[in-house]
């Protein structure tokens, strides 16, 4: 089974059933089943989402990125302060990074006001965090490789062609 | 009083071809799905568009020369090598053409006249015909067999060569038929192609569309240089139909003829096509080449698989984007079948007698669809077929 042709597909198309699958890959479908459970159980594959433009919904939603500077500690570098931060459910993506802060936080919020109150009383606090920068998300363009803009999608090829 | 009278005697031999009766009849179809296109669904690479779009803003809409420019000849050159190990050409042995479609027509004028015969293949791409008939030459059908998944035998290759054939056009990875030329296919018909002397085309514009196999230029015969002529082009391996850019590789003394037709006529590609032509040519590009053509593979297991088990007996086609699919088990002709899908279950796709006689008992479908529109598709020719 070519396991990279396999994660290609399902990272474009996550719904995709696995007949569809196994027709592609020329394969049996307990074969896609089973290397699909395996990649799922390495790791490998760790979720399946739905991008949603938040925007056009008539829900309170509120995005920011923190630039979060951190010390290291002895033994455990990063990671330590990584995992207090990680252990959040309002933080949705988390990168230690190259450049003038250590981390990158990802915070999904209702209101501004609700992800402020997070850094200030959650974020800041925790032993190791040195300093925040908040930066909120005005609006979004693309995501995971989706224009959120509706551009024209109309099939404009003739409809017979040699 | 009809005008015809005044049209040569070779346009008048020319008659309307009956894809663009289904070019007619689907635009008159309310709410078709159409799979008949010929090029990809996919847009050009930003990156190709945007040295095009850059050579506006420079200012470089002037002339380019005859021959295309300097650094795309240098690029095409240096892609047949990378891509195809194909050694030996230079800048002198191309010719940038608008679209492979000039350089059909232009090595047809070059070396055929009136007495002469040009093999063609049959079912084969429907700009051939014409190009040779424009000439005043004969084509003569090579009738290829769904059995030998449509590539050229040794043996049917000696039956149709005669003391007046001149010109034989291949086209691998074929259009209509997905056939593919491997290197021992070509191994047993370049010793008979060398041995009568025979003008060899080949249009070669779905070479990077092989699957399975590693896809194989005629031109790497170096034996046969002489008298080859490739034909390629940037619209179906970049999604480049729009921008009409191809090529033409062959010795430079054909090359030279041919710009002597050529810079009289179309005089080349738009400039800003030429410099988009440099990016996409370049190894850059390989990436979005190969990445294109994974996705047209999936979708052709994809939809083989799904034609088969709706009942309509399918082989999986070796290349380019079309499955040719077998539907004489329903007792209906091709163009019966395409008309009667198309009114029934606005589903459009071209009858085989479109691209030959040999092409009776044959669909072509393209693939060039994403697969929520190609299961719509199926789903509809499925009901079609329940109701047969």
């Amino acid at each position: 089974m070519d396991e990279m042709r396999l994660l290609k597909i399902l990272e474009n198309d996550p719904r995709i059933t696995v007949t569809d699958l196994a027709d592609i890959l020329q394969e049996k479908e307990e074969d896609v089943l089973q290397c699909k459970a395996s990649l799922e159980r390495e790791g490998i594959i760790c979720g399946y989402h739905t991008v949603i433009n938040w925007d056009k919904t008539n829900t309170d939603h509120c995005s920011a990125i923190i630039q979060v500077s951190a010390k290291p500690e002895r033994d455990a570098g990063y990671d330590r302060v990584a995992e207090r931060i990680a252990r959040f459910p309002e933080v949705t993506n988390l990168y230690l990074m190259s450049g003038t802060a250590e981390f990158m936080v990802f915070i999904e919020g209702r209101t501004m006001r609700e992800v402020s109150d997070f850094v200030a009383q959650k974020l800041a606090p925790i032993e190791g965090v040195t300093s925040t920068v908040t930066c909120f998300l005005l609006k979004q363009y693309k995501v995971e490789g989706i224009l959120f803009e509706n551009e024209k999608t109309e099939d404009e090829r003739m409809l017979v062609e040699p | 009083m009809s005008t015809e009278k005044y049209l040569s005697r070779n346009v008048r031999k020319l008659s309307r071809s009956l894809l663009w009766q289904f070019f007619d009849l689907a635009n008159a179809t309310p709410n078709v799905i159409s799979l008949s296109v010929g090029e990809p669904d996919f847009r050009t690479p930003w990156h190709i568009s945007e040295e095009g779009i850059y050579a506006i803003e420079k200012g470089r809409t002037y002339y380019a020369p005859s021959r295309g420019l300097m650094q795309l000849r240098e690029g095409i050159v240096r892609y047949y090598e990378r891509r195809f190990g194909v050694r030996g050409y230079g800048t002198d042995n191309v010719l940038v053409t608008v679209g492979g479609s000039e350089a059909i027509d232009l090595i047809c004028r070059l070396v055929l006249e009136e007495g002469d015969e040009c093999i063609i293949l049959d079912p084969g791409y429907i700009a051939y015909e014409p190009s040779v008939l424009l000439t005043g030459a004969t084509p003569v059908y090579l009738r290829l067999r769904a059995d030998n998944h449509f590539k050229v035998s040794p043996e049917q290759l000696e039956e149709v060569i005669t003391d007046r054939t001149r010109m034989i056009i291949l086209n691998y990875p074929s259009n209509p038929t997905g056939g593919v030329m491997t290197r021992e296919d070509y191994e047993k018909i370049v010793p008979i192609l060398k041995k009568h002397d025979i003008v060899t085309v080949c249009d070669e514009i779905y070479l990077e569309l092989t699957y399975g196999s590693k896809p194989c230029s005629i031109a790497s015969f170096r034996e046969i240089r002489d008298q080859l002529v490739i034909i390629n082009g940037f619209s179906k391996a970049y999604s480049m139909t729009g921008w009409r850019l191809g090529y033409m590789l062959a010795d430079s003394k054909i090359i030279d003829a041919a710009v002597s037709i050529h810079q009289y006529s179309a005089m080349g590609p738009a400039t800003p096509a030429q410099f988009a032509g440099i990016e996409a040519i370049s190894p850059k590009s390989d990436r979005d080449i190969e990445e294109h053509a994974e996705a047209f593979l999936n979708r052709r297991n994809w939809l083989v698989a799904k034609l088969n088990r709706i009942g309509l007996p399918t082989a999986m086609p070796e290349g380019a984007f079309y499955v040719f699919a077998n539907i004489s088990g329903t007792g209906l002709s091709s163009y019966d079948f395409c008309v009667r899908l198309l009114q029934e279950e606005k589903v459009c796709v071209i009858p085989g007698t479109a691209f030959g006689p040999a092409g009776e008992g044959f669909v072509r479908i393209s693939y060039c669809y994403s697969l929520e529109e190609l299961q719509t598709a199926v789903d509809r020719i499925e009901a079609f077929l329940k109701k047969l």
